[in-house]
């Protein structure tokens, strides 16, 4: 079973050199540091930054340099600063090669829902219905299961929506699926020592399982 | 050149009256137009529609003009951060409409390029589609839907900048820049306030972000507090 580092430890697999990936808030920020040497990628953060860099060092901090979590960031040299609305127009046109962003629920035909739960305060999408409706490659990570031990990999989202059809590959605690085209999840690796017994058990959508699944190397 | 100066904040927001509809710039606390926040707030109008990324914290930014109920409806992509805004919403006080960010900016990108509705996924399939149009376009060879979204109308833009001239000319300054040059461009009046205003002649047309004729009112700021939300730092060595 994999922590919320593993996770992105897994998920920094997919970044390949030469892409301009937008990480979202939480585990995918966690990827940056995981991105093994010698692969140069581009972070976008959608408040206007191309070439995102490191925190700054203490003292360092400058308040009109910041991240999408609004946090004081850094600029890496042949970095870019632009306005929201370029910020947008990149992400639309779809220059932007990798989305990852995390999820409360994901269905079987690639719906995901990320930033909605009726009853509680609802803070808003943020950027995130941009993002998916426009990446061409979305990874999310997530939790397999809820505290509950309820899946959270489902048939049809039962959470307002952010966007739908859209996500691509899902690396959990427990496995890496994808979203087949015609829908389902297929099961692609599992975590160290979980077996597919506890994937099947823990993914409430249609799951295909193909031949031997490989424990992820990570 | 047409002079756009104004004295300060308080003649810059003169003529803004109850139940007006304003674009504030500023992506969380940063690159938000402090001085007329303050002015606002001292001239107590109320009933203000704010269009506005985010709506500041409890005590600073649009955090400031919710403390005193000037607001009645809050336009914005994300809203956290602030108690007081929680119990006006779930109290029913303040009216919140959820816009997904990308959309918020190109609405007001249209109103300065003059197109009166622009064409966005963002949101397709989502409960932001419920009432709107769904158009489907093929564009590129991959073919979507669409959601028609139309350009903000708004009395004022109220947006700050790093340096201006007295022509109105903007030049923002890093990630301050965000909302802000399109919200410019947006408003039937705008109203800059910057950090250091200079004559014409001093500012470099060619690093010019926001053109004068986008900016009516424009005004040196003081005592900016830049107030950080979350400082991150790491450890040297």
């Amino acid at each position: 079973m994999l922590d919320k580092n593993g996770i992105a430890k897994r998920i920094a697999r997919e970044v390949k050199d030469g892409m301009y990936v937008n990480l979202g808030i939480g585990i995918p920020t966690l990827v940056a540091n995981y991105i093994p040497a010698g692969v140069n990628v581009v972070l976008q953060s959608e408040n206007g930054i191309l070439g995102m860099g490191p925190f700054p060092f203490e003292g360092e901090e400058d308040a009109d340099l910041i991240n999408a979590g609004k946090q004081t960031v850094t600029l890496l040299d042949g970095a870019s600063i632009f306005d929201s609305a370029m910020s947008f127009g990149m992400i639309r046109a779809q220059k932007v090669n990798l989305t990852i962003l995390g999820a409360m629920e994901v269905s079987e035909n690639g719906d995901i829902a990320n930033w909605k739960i009726p009853g509680k305060m609802v803070k808003g999408m943020g950027g995130a219905m941009d993002l998916v409706a426009s990446a061409k490659n979305i990874i999310v990570a997530m939790q397999h299961v809820n505290k509950a031990g309820e899946s959270k990999l489902l048939p049809k989202c039962e959470l307002p929506l952010t966007g739908i059809r859209c996500v691509k590959k899902i690396v959990t605690e427990l496995a890496v699926l994808d979203i087949l085209p015609q829908g389902g999840f297929r099961l692609l690796e599992r975590a160290p020592g979980v077996s597919v017994e506890q994937i099947k058990n823990a993914t409430l959508g249609a799951l295909m399982i193909e031949g031997e699944i490989p424990e992820m190397s990570i | 050149m047409i002079n756009r100066v104004v004295k300060n904040a308080e003649d810059a927001v003169r003529d803004i009256t109850d139940n007006m509809t304003l674009l504030v710039g500023g992506f969380g606390l940063c690159g938000i137009p402090e001085n007329c926040i303050s002015a606002l707030v001292k001239k107590n109008i109320k009933g203000l529609t704010c269009i506005s990324n985010n709506a500041g914290v409890d005590d600073f930014g649009l955090g400031l003009l919710l403390q005193t109920k000037q607001i009645k409806k809050m336009i914005s992509s994300y809203v956290g951060e602030n108690a007081e805004f929680e119990r006006q919403m779930l109290s029913g006080e303040l009216e919140v409409e959820l816009i997904p960010q990308g959309t918020l900016a190109t609405r007001c990108l249209a109103a300065g390029y003059g197109m009166p509705v622009i064409y966005t996924p963002a949101g397709v399939g989502t409960e932001v589609a419920i009432g709107k149009e769904v158009r489907t376009f093929t564009y590129n060879g991959e073919t979507k839907e669409y959601l028609e979204e139309k350009a903000f109308e708004a009395n004022f833009a109220i947006v700050k900048a790093w340096k201006g001239d007295t022509a109105g000319n903007l030049i923002f300054r890093s990630t301050a820049r965000n909302f802000n040059p399109m919200m410019a461009m947006a408003g039937k009046i705008t109203i800059a306030e910057v950090e250091e205003l200079v004559e014409v002649g001093q500012l470099d047309p060619n690093q010019i972000h926001t053109p004068g004729i986008y900016v009516h009112r424009i005004f040196q700021g003081e005592k900016y507090e830049k107030r950080i939300e979350q400082v991150t730092v790491r450890k040297r060595g």
